[in-house]
């Protein structure tokens, strides 16, 4: 897929996340802005999966550790075709299997997660399988940068240089925006890089929303051979909602009729 | 009779563990072994010079752990995560209920050092509440075998049997009288130690030698007992537990644990539902615990042969 159809699918798929959140008057919208576009990087250019191969030992996974930004996953993984479109419109409702974090009954979705500090460990996991089943599959995971401090993280940082898992990618969705403020306010993690550097990580920062930039830093997975690779991508929490990007107010709100077509305006107007 | 059970030697719970971890590796190239730093506590040594490449190190981060065991699933594998029981539950509850738990992985959690009988290391260590935050837990299966040839072949059953596990065990030398071969063992079944009328006592982990101590004093007093070891709190064979009741009319149970969330009161729980009667509760009464040799602890704590029979004499006692 090219560049240009990646970032109109960008585009589509921040409409459908959208109209998804405002049916079921619930999810995390900001936080689902900021990360589809590596989303979309993910399942059309990097990730060997598909609802073909999904039962395949040998699939790519995907562990979506920030699971609160359900949304985006969901859009995207009906773009690929592992479920209906249609589906969606039950999101959050009682007996959907569309619930507010990722579940396996879902497909498509490798694991639950939601909570926090999760995701990490069980990419340790997959990936230390890999490496003593000899296959040749990669593990991927989507890290918040308000969970980054979660203890259970730099443990499974420690481990991940540890055993050398020059299978695993870890990537921050860097939209610097959590629940209760800044994450600088929060809880100051930075500076990450040297930090994920001392723990024997290779780090690489990129435009968390630079569809070329997005795909020629995952073409150069593993950075290093015999290290674990970590994206901080920096993103905009809201991005491609103009009043949404930067006010965490969006981090769980949802947007009203009139919010909602505007938005949609917005995003029509993007010229690619 | 309860005098007739021979004791064959006397050996640590964790030791079973060992020797049954070897055992399951050998048979199946799935099982896999984790360890946060205690693989000498945890007896792990031959599974790790034979199966080197299906042992990970995780150092002392227990959380991480539980996250790569589930992780590590994927494939068939079945991980076996070692820790002290209270490193193995209290401090990763979180990454058991959403990781292992909810997801449905297939992990077993071995727990050694668990309750009173850790001995001096004191309070910190000593978990007394470990059964009752695993057995809430939807889908976990909870078993709690009474000696070194019962753990070595839960350690075993465990590996053939889909689904999260927390087998919990201990540190000290105890008696060791289960059969050798493990035949005597089924995961979910309850095993009958002796047929009686007079009063039920439903015992698991160590106090089921406790228990044997207390029925044998209580045999001598000319009273018929019904010795149950039931060494898989979840799922609980009710029936077992029913059927002994409706006979002899009220129960004693024995645990190494708070008897709030416990052994004692899964089988209050089923009895009130279905056979209401006298019961009485011996266990730890919501305390923490401190240092001390097992048995100083243990008498301390009333969890010795004379307090199961006097609980006994109280639920006989009891009866309408």
């Amino acid at each position: 897929m090219t560049a240009k159809e990646l970032k109109n699918r960008s585009v589509n798929y921040r409409k459908k996340i959208l109209q998804y959140i405002v049916g079921a008057n619930a999810g995390h919208t900001g936080g689902s802005l900021s990360c589809i576009d590596i989303l979309n990087v993910l399942y059309n250019h990097v990730l060997n999966v598909s609802p073909a191969n999904f039962s395949s030992p040998d699939r790519d996974r995907y562990i979506q550790s920030k699971g609160h930004t359900v949304e985006a996953l969901y859009v995207v993984l009906s773009d690929k075709g592992f479920f209906p479109e249609q589906d969606l419109e039950t999101l959050c409702r009682y007996q959907s299997n569309y619930i507010g974090h990722p579940t396996k009954k879902v497909n498509g979705v490798e694991q639950n997660t939601g909570a926090l500090g999760h995701g990490l460990p069980m990419a340790v996991g997959n990936a230390l399988a890999a490496k003593m089943d000899d296959r040749d599959f990669r593990v991927f995971t989507l890290l918040g940068d308000g969970e980054l401090p979660e203890g259970s993280n730099w443990e499974a940082f420690l481990t991940g240089s540890h055993y050398k898992l020059d299978n695993l990618c870890a990537i921050l969705d860097y939209n610097k925006l959590q629940i209760s403020g800044t994450t600088a306010e929060v809880c100051n993690t930075e500076p990450i890089d040297a930090k994920l550097e001392s723990f024997g990580w290779s780090v690489k920062h990129v435009d968390g929303h630079d569809i070329e930039a997005l795909i020629s830093t995952f073409d150069a997975l593993p950075f290093e051979a015999g290290k674990p690779s970590f994206i901080i991508a920096h993103t905009v929490k809201g991005k491609g909602v103009s009043y949404m990007e930067h006010h965490v107010k969006w981090h769980h709100g949802v947007p009203n009729e009139q919010q909602y077509q505007q938005a949609l305006e917005e995003l029509d107007s993007v010229t690619i | 009779m309860l005098k007739d059970i021979q004791v064959l030697n006397e050996k640590e719970t964790r030791g079973g563990f060992g020797e049954g971890i070897y055992a399951a590796g050998k048979a199946n190239e799935n099982v896999v072994v984790l360890t946060a730093d205690l693989a000498g506590s945890l007896k792990l040594g031959p599974f790790i010079k034979d199966f080197p490449n299906r042992f990970v190190q995780c150092g002392i981060a227990e959380a991480n752990m539980i996250g790569i065991a589930a992780g590590l699933t994927i494939g068939g594998k079945i991980p076996y995560t070692t820790t002290f029981a209270n490193f193995s539950t209290g401090r990763v509850y979180d990454q058991i209920r959403q990781s292992v738990a909810y997801s449905g992985k297939n992990v077993k959690i071995c727990a050694s050092h668990a309750g009173l009988t850790l001995g001096e290391d004191g309070a910190t260590h000593q978990i007394l509440e470990d059964i009752g935050l695993m057995k809430m837990l939807p889908g976990m299966t909870v078993i709690v075998p009474c000696d070194f040839n019962q753990t070595k072949a839960a350690t075993i059953a465990i590996a053939d049997y889909n689904g999260p596990v927390y087998l919990r065990f201990g540190r000290p030398k105890w008696p060791n009288f289960t059969k050798e071969d493990g035949s005597d063992f089924v995961i979910g079944k309850a095993q009958q130690l002796s047929e009686g009328t007079d009063i039920s006592i439903f015992a698991c982990g160590h106090m089921v030698w406790k228990a044997i101590e207390a029925g044998r004093i209580l045999e001598e007093k000319g009273l018929s007992v019904e010795l149950i070891n039931i060494h898989t709190i979840k799922p609980l064979d009710e029936a077992a537990i029913i059927a002994s009741v409706k006979k002899t009319g009220c129960a004693v149970t024995c645990e190494e644990h708070n008897i709030l969330g416990g052994l004692g009161e899964s089988v209050s729980r089923v009895l009130s539902s279905n056979c209401p009667a006298p019961v009485e509760l011996v266990g730890t009464k919501d305390t923490f615990g401190e240092s001390g040799k097992p048995e100083e602890l243990l008498k301390k704590y009333g969890l010795e042969a004379v307090d199961i029979v006097s609980a006994a004499e109280k639920a006989i006692s009891r009866k309408k």
